[in-house]
């Protein structure tokens, strides 16, 4: 977690700061040693995948990026395959730069173009899986909505970073899109949709504007100075988006995230799945079992939001944990549920025998209840590969995951 | 709570230093000097008081009666403080009104009683201070309290001047044949106008100005001359140590161990412990275990005599035992009962349904406790298809029920479904078969469910009353717009000074009872005011409307309306729940019926799209909480078909607002 940004984006939340000046150097530090610290509390043996994010990490140095790395890498064994990326922001991902994030170990990009995510860039552990980076999607290509969301780039060099990036990280370059401003059509969308198949790679996110509190855009959006986008909108735009991907070849492998030729982001799709993950740096979440002090049971972690005060925390006791919480394993479930319907594969018995070895997928949701009738009405599939959402229930996800905690819990 | 409030009461006494000081009479009970105080302690209930130090002549009985906020409670307190009733503090705000309720909505909802004892030329005074409910859906309450006392103090705002509430208090108290002293409250406020409130008061009420005492209660300024007033203007009750005991019950109580408590005036004759009382409604015998003065709090006394006010506990076990109005007289020597009073007449029912079933048992349990000291309230088992089994209640008005509302949510942690409330509406039938199967052939409907078929009818009735708005004249024009819109047909109109007017409407009772009051208010800023009489029955073009999702009825919604109001309501209704109802996986169709026709719809339209865009493993602990707050809702959800409604959602539908 790369907290710093260089302007603070008009739609976005995120736990970031923009300062003057920032000592990458101690920052740096801490980075490694918090890194350090939690590798060895987790006794983790084996990382398929690091993920720096933020903040905007492609502002950090190549020398930064690297450090962290060799750190994880001597905590634990990294292997030449895990996936290393790197959330990357058009304006500072010019050719040079990007090469030297490869130098360090970056090996997938994920550019935004004008949305930028704020994953916890934790590091992950075990399970066997290929690696990725993905560099700062380009979230629009338009000039104009760039400005709206308060963007520092422009369209041509969000094109401009795409095109290095594929040149750099080939099949591993991920963009951002974003849909569901204000003022946004449906035929503006398609066009956008239609450049952005243009220039993409193998990997798309696909994001609907989420006016948080205590942004810019929602202040105008609800103060009355920017129109709300109608409901059907929006439906309207997502399913065209998903058709269109999927015509060009794409997997709908997620909600939000599409591929095509197996380029899923593994880091990503082990949130899905409930792996466990280690965030490293302020406001990061984490979720493992910490059998280096004796931990048994997974927990759930969060770092110290603010930089100064998550440094001095490193500093001090070698970690900025500021929150650990006990998941039971009714709780593991909810979070088993919720994240892995987001799938196109759902759940699968194996995985919700991790999790739950005496009670099978059959006996929680094959009884009557709220999932029957959410597969008679077609938006639920439970089969023998597990339990998931049928290609409309996927948009509906929200409305369907109460009724199944609900079911859940009578259990 | 009347057991803490009651502990604080004392508490607050024993604190203060007695006020030795003060000019006026200590009351006998509370000697000077804080020894006595301990002793007072240690020995409460033992030293009784002799009441017979206070005959006839020396009492005076009296309430207070004002529009709401013009500082009735205030002016209580004062009485209270000066004459050493209470100690003075500043704490002293709203001492007679012991609900939580009334301390937070500032209004009486119980009226309360206190003996205050006076010194005034040499002679002690036995002030009884009888305190009235201060809202119109109170008024039965307050004509009760007037029986039992000879005068009033009429208090008007000197800033607001008089008020709706004032003119209906000022006519029970005239109709009574009390004397009334009228006063003008918060000369201390900067707006105050004393002299065109005077001017108002000669006018409307044919009151001499000069009669008038300007105070501050407040400030306390004048209030000792309210007192005077008091003694020098108030009669003394009319009545006889010497004849037998006639004795009537005005309000009563309940105290979880004592039973019930009867607040009694006596009208003749004595009594004590031990006597055999007799109740002339009941005619069931009872022992009498204590008698004494609220002083607010039970203060046992020896005995109480003709003139006098106290409270009685006689072994009655449910309030239904003391009815009010009822006369007690000594066993074998019965007397003419008092003319008593009729019962509260309640003037809107709603249903009333536990959310799950199971509670069902408590809350039957909290309904009998709070009804025993509310008996104006009227309970009526019902039950539904769809809400289960209940109760039909039936209250003096839609404060009454929000008030007894809230009081089950704070003193018993209850909370309910209640349905449209709709006001008691009559049918005269004509089908000799339903003639037969109620016995009668004008029936009352408390329920719309229990609506009968028009053609089985030959006329419905709906209630009157008569309303009575006092306004700025500037807002005259939009307020005589309301009151067609509602149906209402004037009656009067009256300049009550160069920028005041009073108007009199006849309005159908349905159209004032769930917004009206909140209409006025907004359209003249809040400075008009509004109270209604009952003013009987009038036929009436009535229909059963009913309230669809999907083909289902909602009987929460099911109301009945005069067929010109069918139309607009209904769409209006279907309107305010679209808003209500959250999109659901398929189309809801919201629409108004009046038995098979359909008069309305709405259409709500399936969630196409619901579904968070992004989550990735870092922040899920907030999602998941929203997700499980989320699930626990579903459960709270009244479900009508498939259709899943959030439970506040009809509450908020029948609160209709102006703006919308």
């Amino acid at each position: 977690q790369w907290p710093y940004c260089r302007k603070r984006c008009s739609y976005c939340n995120f736990n970031k700061y923009v300062v003057p000046a920032v000592d990458e150097a101690a920052v740096r530090a801490c980075l490694v040693r918090e890194a350090r610290t939690l590798l060895h509390l987790s006794q983790v043996h084996s990382i398929t995948s690091v993920f720096f994010g933020g903040g905007t990490p492609s502002l950090a140095s190549p020398r930064t990026i690297g450090a962290v790395l060799e750190a994880v890498a001597g905590a634990a064994h990294l292997p030449a395959s895990a996936e290393v990326t790197l959330e990357a922001n058009p304006g500072s991902a010019g050719t040079p730069r990007l090469a030297g994030f490869r130098e360090a170990g970056i090996n997938r990009l994920s550019i935004g173009v004008q949305v930028r995510e704020v994953l916890p860039r934790p590091v992950r552990r075990s399970s066997p899986c290929p690696p990725t980076a993905t560099a700062l999607p380009p979230q629009s290509l338009d000039d104009a909505e760039l400005r709206l969301l308060g963007r520092e780039h422009t369209a041509a060099e969000a094109r401009g970073a795409v095109e290095a990036a594929r040149g750099l990280f080939p099949g591993r370059t991920s963009i951002d899109l974003l849909f569901g401003l204000p003022g946004q059509s449906q035929d503006t969308w398609t066009r956008q949709l239609e450049a952005a198949l243009g220039l993409c790679d193998d990997h798309v996110s696909l994001y609907q504007l989420t006016l948080e509190r205590g942004t810019v855009l929602a202040a105008q959006v609800w103060g009355g100075a920017l129109p709300v986008p109608p409901q059907d909108l929006l439906a309207d735009m997502y399913q065209r988006a998903r058709a269109m991907l999927v015509a060009a070849g794409f997997r709908h492998y997620e909600v939000s995230n599409f591929a095509r030729k197996g380029a899923l982001s593994t880091h990503n799709l082990s949130y899905w799945q409930a792996e466990q993950y280690i965030g490293v740096g302020p406001g990061a979440h984490g979720r493992f079992v910490p059998w280096g002090e004796g931990g048994r049971s997974r927990e759930a972690r969060v770092q110290t939001l603010e930089p100064d005060a998550w440094m001095r925390e490193v500093q001090s006791h070698g970690h900025g944990t500021r929150r650990r919480v006990v998941l039971s394993p009714l709780e593991q479930l909810e979070e088993v549920l919720a994240l892995g319907l987001r799938t196109d594969e759902g759940i699968t018995h194996e995985r919700w025998r991790q999790f739950s070895p005496h009670l099978s997928l059959e006996a929680v949701f094959g009884v009557p209840g709220e999932a029957k009738d959410l597969q008679q009405q077609g938006w639920l599939v439970l089969d023998c590969g597990g339990l998931r959402c049928s290609w409309e229930g996927l948009a509906l996800l929200d409305s369907l995951l109460p009724d199944l905690l609900c079911q859940l819990q009578r259990c | 709570m009347a057991l803490a409030g009651r502990t604080a009461a004392w508490w607050a006494r024993l604190r203060s230093p007695c006020p030795a000081a003060a000019p006026l009479c200590l009351p006998p009970w509370l000697p000077a000097g804080p020894v006595a105080c301990e002793r007072l302690y240690s020995s409460r209930g033992k030293e009784k008081l002799d009441m017979l130090m206070y005959p006839v002549e020396s009492i005076r009985n009296f309430s207070i009666i004002a529009h709401v906020d013009h500082g009735k409670s205030t002016l209580a307190d004062r009485l209270l403080e000066i004459t050493g009733t209470i100690a003075k503090t500043d704490r002293n705000k709203q001492v007679l009104d012991k609900l939580q309720v009334e301390r937070e909505r500032g209004i009486t909802v119980k009226a309360q009683s206190a003996s205050i004892f006076y010194n005034h030329e040499g002679v002690n005074y036995l002030l009884n201070l009888i305190d009235t409910p201060g809202h119109v859906d109170f008024s039965y309450e307050v004509s009760r309290s007037l029986s039992a006392c000879q005068g009033v103090i009429l208090v008007v705002d000197a800033n607001e001047g008089i008020q709706a509430q004032t003119v209906a208090n000022f006519y029970l108290a005239f109709e009574a044949q009390l004397a009334i002293i009228p006063v003008i409250n918060k000369i201390d406020l900067k707006n105050a106008d004393p002299e065109r409130v005077e001017k108002q008061i000669e006018k409307l009420f044919d009151i001499p100005v000069e009669e008038c005492v300007r105070i501050s209660a407040k400030q306390g300024t004048n209030v000792e001359k309210v007192l005077q007033k008091v003694i020098e203007k108030i009669p003394p009750p009319q009545c006889n140590t010497a004849d037998p005991l006639k004795a009537l019950v005005f309000d009563s109580t309940f105290d979880h161990y004592r039973g019930v408590i009867a607040n009694i005036a006596l009208f003749g004759g004595e009594i004590e412990k031990g006597h055999k009382i007799v109740s002339a409604h009941t005619k069931k015998r009872y022992e009498v275990n204590e008698v004494g003065i609220l002083t607010p709090n039970e203060q046992p006394t020896h005995k109480l005599y003709a003139g006098q006010v106290g409270y009685l506990i006689a072994g009655m076990k449910e309030v239904t035992e003391a009815q009010i109005g009822d006369t007690l007289f000594l066993y074998k020597q019965p007397v003419e009962p008092l003319p008593g009073f009729k019962s509260a007449k309640p003037m809107v029912f709603a249903g009333m349904y536990p959310v799950d079933q199971t509670e069902y048992n408590n809350l039957k349990s909290a309904l009998e406790r709070l009804t025993l000291n509310d008996s104006s309230v009227t309970v009526h088992r019902d039950s539904s298809l769809a809400l289960g089994a209940g109760w039909r209640l039936g209250f003096l008005g839609l404060l009454h029920m929000e008030v007894f509302n809230q009081r089950l949510e704070q003193e018993y942690n209850m909370s309910v479904i209640l349905t449209a409330p709709t006001v008691p509406y009559k049918a005269i039938l004509s089908s000799a078969k339903l003639i037969k199967e109620y016995g009668k052939a004008e029936i009352t409907i408390i329920n719309p469910a229990q609506f009968p078929d028009k053609l089985s009818v030959s006329e419905y009735l709906e209630p009157t009353v008569l309303g009575t708005i006092v306004t700025p004249h500037e807002y005259i024009g939009k307020i005589i717009a309301l009151c067609q819109d509602r149906r209402a047909v004037q009656k009067d109109m009256l300049y009550i000074d160069e920028r005041r007017v009073m108007l009199k409407y006849l309005f159908p009772l349905n159209e004032i009872v769930v917004d009206f009051y909140d209409a006025l208010k907004s359209l003249s800023s809040g400075y008009a005011s509004f109270d209604y009489e009952d003013a009987g029955y009038q036929a009436a073009d009535l229909i059963k409307m009913d309230i669809l999702l999907n083909g289902n009825p909602v009987e929460e919604l099911s109301t009945i309306i005069h067929n010109d109001k069918a139309y607009a309501t209904g769409k209006f209704l279907c309107e305010r729940l679209k808003d209500a109802i959250p999109r659901q996986l398929f189309e809801i169709a919201i629409q108004a019926a009046i038995g098979k026709k359909i008069i309305a719809r709405e259409t709500l339209k399936a969630y196409r799209k619901n579904v968070v865009a992004k989550c990735y493993g870092g922040d899920i602990t907030r999602r998941m909480k929203l997700l499980k707050r989320q699930a626990e809702g579903k459960k709270l959800m009244r479900k009508i078909g498939n259709v899943e409604v959030p439970r506040d959602a009809f509450i908020r539908v029948l609160k209709r607002q102006t703006d919308k």
